[in-house]
């Protein structure tokens, strides 16, 4: 099995390049053109919905371009493909960002709402420009040559196109392994989290579009060159839709799923094309009656597609442990102890009428641990979620190590060394804990896509793990690494939160409920990691609610009710106040 | 351009632009309630519009057997779940007649109408109350389980069930297109313009659906329910209001809505079993310019839509769809300018 894993791509990719060597009928040759031009764009796809938890409908648009900018300027002016090809691409990444900037800083949802009006608007444009061809496209379109042999037949154009389909998976299963790879996985399940880890996601999900769009259009410009001839047809939204039937159906978020689902769908569309006008009696495009059908069946009952049936033959792998010698990722300079760290100004929360925190103040020094404490609703987690800039303050000022943080995205909060857990979990379950900590590393590091696809940033990647491992010995889970986070219990879950807010080197570290949900010798282990942490000099903010943890662990306490702050001391003083007490139990009458 | 070919222009967009008015508010009360971005909605339009023309001709509709096909494939869900959870016999072919009654009974009754060419109103009615089942039963057999997955994932569905509706359009209605005769033949001239009977009653049916469909929220119960779950599923859920009958009286309103569409536009074109999906969208671009949410900038995109398909016409006839499509460009830009948290849900 091991070796399957290890030498499957290797093999797959020779068996696939040697095929036209092979007596194989050219009509499956052009068959497995087919299945490589669609495999590449779905790929993209893959990256896209299965990864980043976008979509667009727009994929064949894209891919439109590359063909009609590869076949106009091969027959109206002689260009070279090979520089039609970065022309293509150019204009693919220019319509993607442009769509991207637009429509990815709202919700979800507009993106495939604007790749279809996209969708729609290419198709149009093509079939009604005279110097486009209008509906009857291009036609002689010259055949690509490499070092002087024509690619024109059938079997010269299949290795070009499954080099291209093989190189891309390998890019893209590159990616999915690395710095930015992590960050994309991230979108997926919110952009809170990653926000907080100093994650731009409007830039990745942006990567992410672009890097499909650019799949599409290299696929148009094999396409155009493959076919010799282009139209319209082949580029409207109904194909745009099969694109992303076919990610979908072959397992959307699996690499070779892009693979299986072009195959699959090539495969039954031709068959369906001739079946089903004979059993209904007439011609017409019913094959579509099966995708939609079949494209329902899949996203209710197998939403993961076919290829998981697939790896749910293979055992996991764990990562190897290649990064025992790596040297350590540059730390920041501390703050010196004693001095101010974070200073609360009179920070105020209005949700319409209601105020959620009431001009709440109070300041820290460096070195020291402070506790929010108070009752349900009394707005601790909301003034957390001020100071480190996920909501955004309705008036007062926030100081980090002297300087002004409030109205700050939550990016740039982290960036000045300030990280924190969440009151609910966030994580990413189908990703490993080592690396859901190594995605704290991230401000840490600097590898981009580009070096992530073609592996240039290993080094940085084995000091990475080696810090996120770290983090994870300190907590006491390094056993547990190379488990799914998502098959983690919801206390080993938050100490995996600590280590990954850890992992980022922070100054302050702000723990949102840290003990909720551990057994009580967990707890005592957690406390004991928490006074270490102190020992070295980090300064901790913490909101519970288990009295014991928080009076034997903490230097002061500030005791919030109502929005309001109640009062601030040591424990000792805390628990002596008759207010608080009021505010815990009530008082008599 | 002169003003009397403007005014022309103007009216001929203000009334194509009253029809993907209720489009677009079909598709934004489907997103409140359901969170399903629904694609298929001018499918309903294409099949209100080929049901009137084949009854028309005297003959009994592929509806009619499009209909049952959902019946029976719905029934059989209920047939399926209903012995997955081990219910009483009773209980199970109880809800089977709920499912399968009112779509039999109105099939019935158009096979018995078709060939008798009864009046065209009469027509027409049949043709609404046969295309308005269509609703909840897509919604029982597409969306419903999947009521708590994300916007994304409903989104993929209803690109799937447009799919099947327009193949399936294909099969029950043929390639052949349609085009209606007007409901009512009369001419009026106002200075240059000429009102057709047709056009004012297309204006006629926006407002009195508009308006009925305000009354419904404002004063009535059920409308009352779907605004509370358009406002928190779970809210109104804790309040024993069904999301799964939300969904499905939202679903009834928006086949109800398209099959009126159908009617009103089929006798200005001709309809083809897959004309639907264009007009749809164009309800479409005009409900995302009230980014999927206000009542009244729909209406307001739907004019505007309207009028650059007039306009965009005249100027530039091949590329009118071109400028209405990447007319939501500009919109959804300042959309993301103006509110650019819509993060989350």
């Amino acid at each position: 099995m091991a070796a399957l894993q290890r030498f499957g791509l290797p093999v797959f990719a020779a068996v696939m390049l040697a095929l036209p060597a092979l007596p194989l009928p050219d009509f499956w040759i052009t068959q497995l053109n087919y299945i490589g031009l669609y495999a590449i764009v779905s790929l993209g796809l893959v990256l896209l919905t299965g990864v980043a938890g976008l979509t667009s409908f727009g994929q064949a648009a894209f891919v439109g371009v590359g063909a009609y900018t590869a076949a106009f300027l091969a027959t109206k002016m002689g260009v070279s493909p090979w520089i039609t090809l970065f022309v293509g691409v150019g204009l693919s990444v220019l319509v993607a960002l442009v769509l991207g900037a637009i429509t990815l800083r709202m919700s979800g949802h507009y993106l495939p709402l604007a790749t279809i009006a996209w969708g729609l608007t290419i198709y149009y444009t093509m079939s009604n420009m005279e110097w486009l061809g209008k509906y009857d496209g291009i036609l002689g379109v010259p055949p690509i040559t490499l070092g002087g042999i024509s690619l024109g037949s059938g079997r010269g154009i299949y290795v070009l196109i499954w080099l291209f389909a093989l190189a891309g998976a390998v890019a893209v299963t590159h990616l999915l392994d690395s710095r930015p790879g992590r960050a994309i996985r991230a979108l997926k399940t919110g952009t809170t989290m990653a926000e907080a880890m100093g994650i731009s996601t409007l830039r990745y999900k942006i990567i992410a579009f672009v890097l499909a769009a650019v799949l599409a259009s290299v696929s148009g410009w094999l396409f155009a060159h493959f076919q010799r001839t282009v139209n319209p047809s082949p580029f409207g939204l109904n194909k745009g839709i099969e694109y992303l039937f076919m990610a979908v159906l072959g397992g959307v978020g699996h690499v070779w799923g892009a693979f299986v689902g072009a195959g699959v769908v090539k495969l039954i569309e031709d068959q369906l094309q001739v079946l089903l006008p004979k059993l209904i009696g007439t011609s017409g495009n019913f094959e579509i009656i099966v995708f939609g059908l079949v494209l329902v069946a899949v996203l209710k009952y197998a939403p993961n597609g076919l290829w998981t049936f697939v790896t749910g033959w293979l055992p996991r792998r764990d990562r190897v442990r290649n990064w025992a010698d790596a040297p350590r990722l540059p730390a920041r300079d501390k703050p010196v102890r004693g001095t101010p760290l974070l200073e609360v100004d009179a920070v105020r929360k209005e949700f319409g009428g209601l105020v959620a925190v009431n001009d709440v103040s109070f300041n820290m020094n460096a070195g020291d641990i402070y506790g929010l404490i108070g009752p349900n609703g009394a707005g601790k987690s909301t003034t957390f979620n001020l100071i480190t800039g996920v909501l955004s303050l309705t008036r007062g000022q926030v100081r980090f190590a002297g300087q002004r943080i409030d109205g700050l995205p939550s990016r740039a909060i982290a960036r000045r060394g300030m990280s924190r857990t969440f009151q609910h979990v966030k994580m990413i379950p189908e990703m490993t804990v080592l690396e859901n900590v190594a995605l704290g590393g991230y401000l840490r590091s600097s590898s981009g896509a580009v070096r992530a696809m073609l592996r240039l940033d290993r080094a940085e990647e084995k000091q990475l793990f080696a810090e996120a491992e770290a983090q994870l010995q300190r907590i006491g889970m390094a056993e547990q690494m190379h488990e799914l986070a998502g098959n983690l219990a919801l206390g080993p879950q938050r100490l995996m939160e600590i280590a990954r807010a850890l992992c980022t080197d922070p100054s302050l570290l702000l723990l949102d409920e840290p003990a909720a949900g551990l057994r009580h010798k967990e707890k005592q282990a957690l406390a004991a990691v928490l006074r270490q942490l102190k020992a070295e000099g980090l300064s901790i903010l913490l909101v519970e609610h288990d009295m014991d943890f928080v009076m034997g662990l903490v230097d002061r306490i500030v005791v919030m009710e109502f929005g309001t702050r109640l009062i601030e001391g040591t424990p000792q003083e805390v628990q002596a106040s008759p207010a608080v007490r009021a505010a815990y139990l009530g008082t008599e009458h | 351009m002169d003003l009397s070919i403007a005014s022309i222009l103007a009216l001929d967009g203000a009334t194509n632009g009253a029809i993907y008015a209720l489009l677009a508010l079909a598709t934004v009360l489907v997103f409140a309630v359901t969170r399903v971005i629904f694609i298929p909605q001018g499918e309903f339009v294409a099949f209100g519009a080929l049901t009137l023309a084949v009854l028309q001709l005297g003959q009994v509709p592929g509806t009619v057997w499009f209909l049952l096909v959902l019946a029976g494939a719905a029934a059989i869900g209920e047939l399926v779940q209903g012995l997955r959870h081990r219910r009483a016999a009773k209980r199970i072919a109880l809800q089977l007649l709920r499912v399968l009654a009112y779509p039999v009974a109105i099939s019935l009754v158009t096979i018995w109408a078709a060939p008798k060419n009864f009046p065209l109103l009469v027509q027409a009615l049949l043709t609404l109350a046969l295309v308005t089942p269509f609703g909840p039963l897509i919604y029982r057999l597409a969306y419903e389980s999947l009521a708590d997955a994300t916007v994304l994932v409903l989104l993929i569905v209803s690109v799937g069930v447009h799919f099947t509706l327009t193949g399936l359009g294909l099969f029950f209605f043929g390639a052949e297109g349609f085009r209606n005769p007007s409901f009512w033949d009369a001419r009026f001239n106002v200075g240059p313009l000429t009102f057709s009977g047709q056009t004012l009653i297309i204006f006629m049916a926006s407002v009195a659906l508009i308006i009925s469909l305000w009354l419904f929220f404002e004063r009535s119960l059920y409308g009352k329910a779907l605004r509370a779950t358009a406002v928190n599923r779970l809210g109104a859920r804790l309040m024993g209001i069904s999301s799964d009958s939300a969904g499905r009286l939202t679903f009834t309103m928006a086949a109800f809505i398209g099959a009126l569409s159908g009617l009103l536009i089929g006798p200005t074109t001709t309809v083809f079993y897959d004309s639907g999906f264009l007009i749809g969208l164009k309800g479409f671009v005009a409900a995302v310019f009230a980014g999927l949410a206000s009542y009244p900038q729909a209406l307001l995109g739907a004019l505007v839509v309207g009028l650059l398909e007039s306009f965009g016409s005249f100027w530039a006839s091949a590329f009118k769809e071109v400028i209405v499509f990447s007319s939501i460009i500009p919109v959804l830009l300042w959309r993301s300018l103006t509110d650019p948290h819509g993060e989350e849900h």
